[in-house]
């Protein structure tokens, strides 16, 4: 398990996806999958960085594990900001016109669409959000 | 990401290269918001974009909704990997892409 801290920034991002993508790539995952996970990580990264500690800042926690068998990553990030559940946001409505979309709201729902797994919890002062993915293209 | 823009008597050609991600989208959506006046229909070349996180969907979704009232915008060439988030956020069913 390799852990990251790092001030929760949206420049820090590419920091973050750095140290995401090492241990990824040690774990030989396919350049699709990685992708896909490179997003989820922006995605919950940068909703960090925008509200966890508004209107300060603070830091946010990166743990990748990768397990072996089958391949698959958790990816945990704790921040100590203010509690909340991304989850329980309404999914958007994906079948609705251009024009009545609203702008928004796509990150998460994205996240929760291409993970195998996403949970949150609140525990301790921490938001702990955990995301699942297997290293394998289905 | 740079983005390179052409304007043929109205019709804008934009290409994209690189990645279209937090960081990057704000510079994306001004180069798209500075030639609407300038342009009626804009056509964005995806053969170089590999990448989309939701804040480059949210510029799609806003020159989409700008673009409509005028001549229209268009995706082509775009990688099976994007086609994918399109399709996971309804996006295929709102964009035009060739």
């Amino acid at each position: 398990m390799k852990e990251f801290e790092i001030e929760a920034a949206t420049e820090n991002l590419s920091a973050v996806l750095a140290f995401v993508d090492e241990q990824l790539e040690a774990a030989d995952c396919p350049v699709k999958i990685q992708t896909q996970i490179d997003i989820a990580v922006e995605e919950i990264f940068v909703n960090i960085a925008h509200y966890a500690y508004k209107p300060g800042t603070g830091n946010a926690v990166v743990r990748v594990e990768t397990l072996p068998d089958p391949p698959s990553v958790d990816i945990t990030f704790i921040d100590n900001g203010i509690p909340y559940d991304p989850l329980a946001r309404d999914d958007p409505d994906i079948t609705l016109s251009a024009d009545k979309r609203p702008i928004g709201g796509l990150g998460i729902f994205m996240v929760k669409k291409t993970m195998d797994d996403v949970r949150y919890e609140y525990l301790d002062g921490h938001n702990i959000l955990t995301l699942k993915k297997g290293l394998v293209i289905k | 990401m740079t983005v390179n823009k052409e304007n043929n008597n109205g019709s804008l050609a934009v290409s994209i290269n690189g990645r279209i991600d937090t960081t990057t989208a704000p510079a994306l959506e001004e180069e798209l918001k500075s030639s609407f006046d300038s342009c009626s229909d804009i056509t964005l070349d995806f053969a170089n974009v590999d990448y989309i996180s939701s804040a480059g969907l949210r510029v799609l979704l806003s020159a989409q909704k700008t673009m409509a009232k005028k001549g229209g915008m268009k995706l082509k060439n775009v990688s099976s990997e994007i086609m994918e988030i399109f399709e996971v956020t309804g996006f295929s069913d709102i964009l035009t892409i060739e």
